[in-house]
């Protein structure tokens, strides 16, 4: 697959339209669903309008956008206007959303192309994608094994060659570590950064919409189109977005300051803490000033961090009762059946976990020792962060414990799956922006990915350090 | 310790129907889940002030209001459009009240 400078070299120099390279994308996606089931639908009208559109503007000698002619794929969990959006799950087999949300509409507006929705763990809610009601997806570098989760289709996507960039979801890790499963880049943007109008709630507090892509610059740029203030979500930021692309013209990063928990590095074991390892090393050889530094309260992240998204995914959830979202169980008799039986049969096992999960937490008599506390941790988790960037410019950290592990490995086992979570989370709760970055491969030849944290909005910097990185691995890997 | 009846209990404030299968299982599940939150309680966090959403220190960076300027509603068709029942532009749901 190209990248996006690539296209739109090529789409300039009328090498080739956008409509041809849609079709390219559609069948490349067709071909390889068989095999890994990184798409839930592909909208074959959608997209063919959309190139065609540029396709025109580019004959009338107008600009490309941003994304002018790119092909996306985009999480199932996102709401297009008039495409199903199902969140993996039986609940929303036949939603259609009466509106786009904000990033699609952005998206497109900068002539990007969405040629699919992709598979994921049902309402986000996983961290191997399979809890998908459409079954798993499989991971493009190893079959028999998970692309990570929830937005394992859209990493899939990308690291199969049908799209070069695709659109994810992150709760508390669902971009990052799919990206480090599958290869490829994958970015959460500060909290706020992106509007979350549209996207379909698990965790209010936690969710973020957000990039995967081949290389650090194709991120960049789909952040550009999507980043920035929006009216209807009152929690993005009024901040204005800076020029990514342009911060990542300087590629020098002498004299920043690099920490590295000690907290995280004590669990990292095999080729994983080896290329964490070599990744440290390539930030010296950079010039960058490593040191170690303590982020004192991660062991009680996943605790913390599971007690409030379920909390919070309880409330969110609750909506699907049989009344608005297309499904209602046939056995329903008075209303409170109906929602109950609804509930029941149209979701699934993980999603009524977690709900089970989030309605304990808050119920009477338990909610000051599980859910306050929680939330006073998590502002320890936060202060944790504040304190490191006092002293460090970026944070650099595994994605995961491990790389993919195979299908079937962890799915009955709901406390380990938690615990895979563990590197994620943290940057999750105090909203930090971070990102996987690649770093090499196991002895096995599956991809380990490495994680760079920044302080609040301070995407530039992060961008900045990936791309260096990325750049220096790439020149090594030549040599 | 969490019972079966506990769980029943967290079912129905849930409005979740669950299998005698399912509710046994998670009834096991929830258990080994709730065990791992246990290691809160070693955290102090005496004066700590409970986080609800991320806060950034600039106070205008969090603003959250909008003007309050009318926009054009999606309307009762499209609204309802997804429901499993409608009728006349209202969502249909079993009667609540009986006729008398």
């Amino acid at each position: 697959m190209r990248t996006i400078s690539q296209i739109q070299v090529g789409l300039r120099a009328r090498e080739f339209s956008a409509v041809e390279i849609a079709r390219e994308a559609l069948a490349h996606a067709e071909r390889q669903n068989p095999s890994t089931n990184a798409f839930l639908s592909l909208s074959h009208e959608r997209a063919i309008a959309a190139a065609e559109h540029v396709d025109a503007q580019l004959s009338a000698g107008g600009e490309l956008g941003l994304l002018g002619g790119v092909p996306v794929a985009v999480k199932d969990v996102i709401s297009t206007k008039g495409l199903k959006t199902t969140c993996g799950s039986r609940m929303l087999e036949n939603y259609i959303p009466p509106y786009d949300a904000t990033a699609i509409e952005r998206l497109e507006a900068a002539g990007g192309v969405i040629i699919g929705k992709a598979n994921c763990d049902e309402f986000a809610m996983g961290s191997s994608n399979e809890n998908s009601a459409y079954g798993p997806v499989r991971n493009p570098v190893d079959l028999e094994r998970v692309p990570g989760g929830s937005s394992g289709g859209s990493a899939a996507a990308v690291a199969q060659g049908s799209v070069p960039v695709s659109l994810g979801s992150d709760t508390g890790g669902s971009i990052r570590q799919p990206a480090s499963f599958c290869g490829v880049v994958g970015v959460t943007p500060t909290y706020g950064r992106v509007s979350r109008y549209g996207l379909v709630a698990f965790a209010s507090s936690l969710d973020h919409i957000g990039p995967f892509a081949t290389n650090v610059s194709d991120a960049a740029a789909l952040l550009q189109v999507i980043a920035g203030r929006d009216q209807m979500d009152a929690t993005s930021a009024p901040v204005q977005v800076p020029d990514y692309l342009a911060a990542l013209q300087n590629t020098d990063v002498r004299g920043m300051k690099v920490g590295v928990p000690v907290e995280y590095m004590r669990q990292a074991t095999g080729d994983t803490a080896a290329r964490i390892q070599e990744s440290i090393q390539a930030l010296r050889d950079l010039g960058c000033e490593v040191r170690d530094i303590s982020l004192p309260n991660t062991e009680y992240a996943i605790a913390a961090y599971y007690i409030i998204c379920t909390a919070e995914a309880s409330a969110n959830l609750a909506r699907y009762d049989g009344v608005r979202y297309t499904a209602r169980s046939k056995q329903s008799g008075t209303l409170h059946e109906m929602y109950a039986n609804t509930r029941g049969e149209f979701f699934g096992p993980e999603v009524k976990r977690r709900i089970m999960l989030g309605t304990y937490v808050l119920s009477h008599g338990y909610y000051d020792a599980y859910y306050k506390k929680a939330q006073q941790v998590r502002a320890l988790i936060t202060r944790d962060f504040s304190n490191a960037f006092a002293e460090v410019d970026a944070i650099v950290a595994p994605v995961s414990p491990f790389p993919a592990f195979k299908i079937g490995e962890k799915v009955d086992d709901p406390v380990a799956m938690y615990l895979s979570d563990i590197y994620t989370i943290t940057g999750s709760l105090a909203g930090i922006p971070c990102m996987s970055v690649p770093c090499g491969n196991t002895s096995e030849g599956l991809p380990v990915g490495l994680q760079i944290l920044c302080g609040h909005f301070e995407e530039s910097r992060m961008f900045q350090l990936a791309n260096a990185f990325e750049k220096h691995r790439g020149n090594s890997a030549v040599q | 310790m969490l019972t079966d009846k506990d769980v029943l209990y967290v079912a129905n404030l849930a409005n979740l129907k669950l299998s005698e299968d399912e509710l046994t299982r998670m009834a096991h599940d929830l258990v080994g889940i709730l065990g791992q939150m246990d290691v809160l309680s070693k955290v102090d966090t005496t004066g700590v002030a409970p986080m609800s959403q991320v806060l950034f220190e600039d106070a205008d960076e969090t603003a959250s209001l909008r003007a309050d300027v009318e926009r054009e509603p999606l309307g009762s068709d499209l609204a309802v459009a997804n429901a499993p029942i409608t009728s006349g532009g209202y969502y249909k749901v079993p009667r609540v009240i009986e006729k008398g």
